[in-house]
């Protein structure tokens, strides 16, 4: 083991051995299944999110070839409405929600904290295999017919259709415990196993973001759980709690289910934030321009998310007054992601810009975060939304926030970490091309729908008047454009991550705390107990931001 | 400005009262959006040219906002925010407040289609004709999932549910022809679950109501075929809701003329003040009666007891709608009080 007692030397120089790397740490399969590194549960999820995001994607483009015509084509309206439920709980369940936090997450948390492991390294396996089993039930539902309920799973149809509910239900219920896990983990280990040096007000913003999340995900998550299970109830026993057939109201469902959902979007939304936080520093070379105001941002968000559920709710019959609440209460929410976006922007002022892949995601990401955030405010001025709701805007709207925001973060985190994770450098210029082609294809694919939603266009249509047609023809276009980049990402990946040449421990010359340690991390994480002298983000100097000590 | 900016954003026409003043808010909404969404994109990619990297080794100044700015970086979109917001909840109460004067019409929604019934006797199926430049109101149920009744030109919406009754309205500006979609997802009929309102002249609308009272084609059924009549036609919904009132049984407890019986009596029972056990005080709405016949016990008019049966799954929606117009029909004296037409709730602000 070599220790750094030199506060003088940076670790990062010293023309050391490289340490044995967590990947060559055990190469046999079940060195895998059975590890407690936090590092290979964060690459076995990475691994498991994206197969579920490809299955997703496949199930969209699936879609948009149909709406390629007014009339019937390629599949029936069944199979069309089971496409879309898949689509929908594919992509929020199994690859929106655990995508950041888990994979990212559990990666990169313990480095940016200087710790050697999450708290509870055996909870963080079992998350990951309860993930399997849920999304293994889930599957299973699929294979034996699917769901036609759309992912909302709006009572009383999802408790009175025939078709496969109960296995998707049960593995949404499933997969909720998985989030459980993995916010528990994460609230402790962020609480006790900070390096010396990191104060609150020196954690990493991406710990602050995740932090933030996992307060959500264990207290919104289990009345998810509740419901799904109480519709399953309903559908095997026959009681009536959401179905007014029996007894039951219908609008309680939604209340449920949104009182969840709403903060749910938080869960996918925050953890994309803290990336962009971590790698527009890291691209600008600059520090945060208002560090303390992103940070309670976050936790702004978590708490405010709560109460903001009704918004989805504006048509349903609940009363005029409840709607005036709910839509004053999604403009503070709005304030709070604008604040971050100024203090992004502010802080590449004055900064070091090199246009790399993560660094045109995050143009692209700053565009759609603010474009897809406004709409979100727009519809939640009441008036507006009765005419957008449940139309294709709706649709555009949470597409430009979750796939438009997300999947951009998502994507420049997974270029910023890539050496990280691998120790490999992937193909600048082939980056630069697919994050062209994704941003171009995007638009493309989701700007037409907001039009169409305008148009009056309502979502989850199997067949559509002809006056549609030429606005769905344009986004399917865009939506094949888009995909062409995806595949692209995964050609030039898959070639770094076999032929890629290893790099060097930080090729990107950035101070975040997790790239005070080799690349890839050794299985401990760090040689000694890292002491941060620093702010994460300090570029005064070239200096690491933090020594080892014995 | 108005024309240029619909088309442009692919709205479709402004059919109804409130549409064209929708529209307003909403190019105001989108324009401070877009340019909003491309200020700040700009600015990075302005940022971007202006401090770019120069060397490997670059190093940059420690810069950190004050308070002023953050301050500032609150209160900007806060105003934009709330202004949007209340000019957005004044016309969303607008929407939701039906004139006095507005006709009634009852809607059911099912599997895949949308029946209409009229007080004055008629029903129809996937059409609602209406008479242009009145407000009509829609009283609206389902008989078995959510769905939503959606007109784009009038921009209204509502959902439509089981086991209760919503209401919107609309007045629409021009005779013509306005497409009813359905979103709300309710199956594999979801996309083709359409309809059509037919705003008539207001003398052809009354050429339609005296033939379709009599039995006789019209004009317009020959231009719409969709137009499938269901049921007598010989009586309006209150005879209707007379016949079922002494079938069902409701007469042996509620008396008509007034006289104190086991339940409450039925005259001047639509919008009267009851005092329910607890003391709070509700108004006799169409809510309320509705809610009274499907769940008896959960709010009770002080002095009664818990007795009614419930009719929930025993009255069929079009029953309902017309024993609750022929309540409405029970009145002292018409004339002072008004046709019985009034809004269903209570509006929040008298505009």
């Amino acid at each position: 083991m070599r220790r750094l007692q030199d506060v003088e030397a940076p670790p990062v120089l010293a023309p050391a051995p490289r340490p044995v790397s967590y990947l060559m740490d055990g190469t046999t399969v079940m060195s895998w299944l059975n590890t407690r590194d936090h590092k290979r549960v964060g690459v076995m999820f990475l691994a498991s999110v994206l197969v579920f995001f490809f299955l997703g994607g496949i199930f969209a483009l699936l879609i948009r070839m149909k709406l390629l015509l007014p009339g019937p084509f390629l599949f029936d309206a069944l199979t069309y409405n089971r496409l879309f439920t898949l689509h929908g709980v594919i992509m929020i369940f199994f690859f929106m929600i655990p995508a950041i936090p888990a994979a990212f997450g559990n990666f990169v948390l313990p480095l940016m904290l200087g710790a050697r492991d999450v708290a509870f390294p055996r909870l963080n396996l079992a998350s990951f295999y309860v993930y399997l089993l849920g999304a293994a039930l889930a599957l299973w539902g699929m294979v034996h017919g699917g769901a036609d309920t759309g992912w909302t799973l709006y009572t009383p149809y999802s408790s009175t259709t025939p078709t496969q509910v109960l296995p998707i239900l049960l593995g949404i219920f499933v997969v909720g415990f998985s989030s459980i896990m993995t916010g528990i983990n994460f609230i402790v280990t962020v609480h006790t196993l900070r390096a010396p040096g990191i104060t609150w007000m020196r954690m990493p913003l991406f710990v602050w973001s995740i932090y933030a999340t996992s307060i959500i995900q264990v207290l919104a998550t289990p009345v998810l759980g509740i419901t799904v299970l109480i519709v399953a109830v309903e559908r095997v026993g026959g009681f009536g709690i959401f179905d007014p057939a029996r007894g039951g109201d219908p609008v309680l469902f939604q209340h449920m289910f949104w009182f969840y959902s709403h903060p749910a979007v938080y869960i996918m939304v925050l953890p994309a934030m803290g990336i962009i936080s971590e790698t527009v520093c890291a691209f600008s070379r600059k520090n945060t321009f208002g560090y303390r105001a992103i940070a309670f941002s976050s936790l702004g968000i978590a708490l405010v998310g709560f109460l903001g559920w009704g918004h989805h709710m504006f048509v349903s019959g609940q009363s005029t007054y409840n709607n005036g609440v709910f839509g004053a209460l999604s403009m503070v929410i709005g304030v709070f992601t604008a604040i971050k976006v100024f203090n992004w922007i502010g802080t590449m002022f004055r900064g070091a810009i090199s246009f790399t892949t993560p660094f045109a995601y995050i143009c692209g990401f700053l565009f759609f975060i603010v474009f897809g955030g406004m709409t979100g405010i727009a519809l939640a001025t009441v008036g507006l939304d009765v005419h957008w709701h449940d139309t294709y805007f709706i649709v555009a709207h949470f597409h430009f926030v979750m796939v438009g925001a997300v999947i951009m973060a998502f994507l420049a985190g997974l270029h910023y970490w890539f050496p990280k994770m691998f120790g490999r450098k992937y193909s600048e210029g082939w980056g630069l091309v697919a994050a062209a082609l994704i941003i171009l294809g995007f638009n493309a694919t989701f700007i037409p729908q907001f039009l169409l939603g305008n148009q009056g266009m309502p979502r989850r249509y199997y067949q559509y008047p002809a006056q549609y047609q030429a606005l769905n023809v344009a986004s399917t276009t865009g939506a094949t454009l888009l995909a062409f980049g995806f595949v692209i990402i995964f050609i030039y990946l898959a070639i770094a991550l076999i032929w890629g040449k290893p790099c060097e421990d930080n090729p990107w010359g950035s101070k975040g705390f997790e790239w005070l340690t080799a690349s890839p991390p050794p299985t401990s994480n760090f040689e000694g107990t890292p002491v941060y002298t620093q702010a994460p983000h300090d570029y005064r100097s070239h200096e690491p931001s933090g020594v080892y000590r014995g | 400005m108005n024309e240029f900016l619909r088309r442009l954003l692919f709205l479709p026409n402004q059919a109804s009262t409130f549409a064209q003043d929708i529209d307003k808010l909403h190019f105001f909404v989108i324009l401070t959006t877009l340019a909003m969404s491309m200020g700040v994109g700009l600015t990075a990619i302005f940022f971007f040219i202006r401090y770019r990297r120069r060397s490997e080794h670059q190093t940059t100044p420690h810069i950190e906002s004050t308070v002023l700015i953050e301050v500032l970086f609150v209160t900007v979109p806060m105003i934009f925010f709330l202004t949007w917001f209340f000019l957005g909840y004044t016309e969303y109460i607008r929407q939701a407040t039906p004139p006095a004067d507005a006709m009634d019409v009852y809607v059911q929604g099912k599997k895949w289609m949308w029946k209409f019934a009229y007080p004055d006797g008629p029903n129809a199926v996937n059409v609602l004709r209406v008479p242009a430049g009145k407000p009509v109101r829609l009283l609206m149920t389902s008989r078995d999932v959510i769905h939503s009744f959606y007109v784009p030109e009038f921009r209204i919406k509502q959902d439509v549910l089981p086991g209760r009754y919503s209401q919107t309205w609309f007045q629409a500006l021009e005779p013509g022809h306005y497409q009813i979609l359905c979103s709300q997802y309710c199956g594999a009929g979801h996309s083709v679950m359409r309809g059509e309102v037919i705003a008539l002249k207001p003398e052809d609308y009354e050429d339609w109501l005296h033939a379709e009272r009599r039995g006789l084609p019209t004009r317009q059924d020959s231009a719409a075929s969709a137009f499938e009549p269901v049921g007598p036609l010989e009586s309006t919904l209150v005879e209707q809701g007379k016949r079922i009132a002494a079938s069902a049984g409701c007469l042996k407890c509620h008396s008509i003329d007034g006289a104190p019986h086991i339940g409450p009596t039925w005259l001047d029972l639509y919008h009267r003040k009851e005092i329910m056990e607890g003391g709070e005080q509700i108004d006799a709405d169409e809510g309320y009666i509705t809610q009274s016949i499907m769940d008896p016990g959960a709010k009770i008019v002080s002095g009664y007891k818990n007795v009614m049966p419930s009719f929930q799954g025993k009255l069929a929606a079009p029953e309902v709608a017309a024993l609750v117009e022929y309540i409405k029909s029970l009145q002292t004296d018409p004339a002072t009080n008004g046709p019985p037409g009034g809004p269903a709730y209570a509006p929040i602000t008298g505009r």
